[in-house]
């Protein structure tokens, strides 16, 4: 009798553990499931020193997001071994022949920028989602841009991306439902007043979006210990 | 039962020495409050109200890293050159963008265009 009954629970467990393995293995290979790999062999043979970042297109409702954005930039391209033109000076170059506003500027002829700047390459981005947005029972900041690298000498396209992040909010709170809308309105009214939130999350944004080292990103530039030894 | 228990226990500090394994990857260069700087410069435009020089604080930032043996990065000395040259500094302004030159040559075409405004006009606000 305790014989039998060890027996059919090792079975019991036998067969738990291999539901538990093919579960596993479907998540592991969905998590693992890459979206389109980008096509290296134009940024190879291109192999850019330096990029020009052009001041972002802004697709969002807050008219900060740009230079937001465009403050956050320069670090993650620098680190990954670019010359990275001075943001500032770029942007007062540009008002001073002109050019104010970021449409015109990226409707400019590339081989204008390279005459112009020097510049190997550059770096076109939109920003399509800046600040709060509020559900139910939060609110909470999301910086998503898209950007694409340039070559200057060929106009050829060097690489494409894009990344999104939000602030994980989690609110905790006592006084139930009523006092977690209550705590949603607060935070959105503050996020919204607050812009210094939304520009901490479009560095997170930046440094996704612009990092060498990641699944889909950049090359490593000349300037990076890792130059040439990118895993693709 | 007990090996499982053992293999465990000696698993354990493997993962906790691991997790501790190094300290945060040293970055190419000492940023100081360049990026921050840069944020406020078109914050401040955008706002209207023209923001206090910041000349001082990006120069403290260039003594802490001589101090400190670091490297400004890309478009440092630049910014602060646009600075120098919208107060007027021209002499000071044309020695933060040689500076820039010196350090990155990338920067070269357009540090000379820079130069030669700095040698007739300046870059204004």
């Amino acid at each position: 009798m305790e014989f039998d009954q060890r027996n059919n629970q090792r079975t019991v467990w036998v067969k738990q553990s291999w539901s538990a393995f093919f579960c596993l293995l479907t998540v592991f290979i969905s998590g693992c499931a890459t979206p389109q790999k980008v096509d290296y062999t134009a940024f190879k043979q291109s192999r850019p020193h330096s990029i020009l970042i052009l001041p972002p297109l802004n697709t969002s409702p807050d008219i900060r997001a740009g230079y937001s954005f465009l403050s956050q930039m320069t670090y993650p391209l620098a680190e990954s071994g670019y010359y990275v033109f001075p943001v500032t000076v770029v942007s007062e170059t540009f008002k001073q022949n002109g050019l104010s506003v970021p449409a015109d500027i990226h409707a400019v002829p590339p081989a204008k920028f390279r005459e112009i700047f020097g510049a190997d390459s550059a770096l076109y981005v939109t920003v399509t989602q800046y600040g709060s947005s509020y559900t139910v029972l939060d609110s909470r900041i999301t910086v998503s841009a898209d950007g694409k690298l340039v070559d200057l000498k060929t106009s050829k396209e060097l690489w494409s991306g894009s990344a999104s992040v939000s602030d994980g909010s989690g609110s905790t709170s006592s006084g139930g439902l009523a006092g977690l809308l209550a705590q949603a309105i607060v935070k959105q009214v503050f996020n919204s007043l607050n812009d210094d939130v939304s520009n901490k999350v479009a560095a997170l944004t930046s440094q996704q979006l612009l990092s060498a080292g990641r699944p889909n990103g950049i090359l490593y530039g000349p300037r990076s210990p890792h130059y040439g030894k990118d895993k693709d | 039962m007990i090996m499982l228990r053992l293999f465990y226990f000696l698993l354990f500090p493997s993962f906790v020495l691991v997790g501790c394994a190094g300290s945060p990857p040293k970055t190419l260069y000492q940023w100081e409050e360049y990026q921050p700087q840069v944020y406020r410069y078109f914050k401040t435009k955008e706002d209207g109200k023209e923001g206090a020089s910041a000349t001082m604080e990006m120069e403290n930032g260039l003594q802490q890293i001589r101090m400190q043996g670091g490297n400004p990065p890309p478009g440092y000395h630049a910014h602060l050159g646009l600075l120098y040259s919208i107060d007027g500094k021209s002499d000071q302004a044309t020695a933060q963008f040689q500076a820039e030159k010196k350090l990155f040559p990338e920067s070269a075409i357009f540090m000379d265009f820079l130069l030669k405004g700095q040698a007739t006009s300046q870059l204004k606000r």
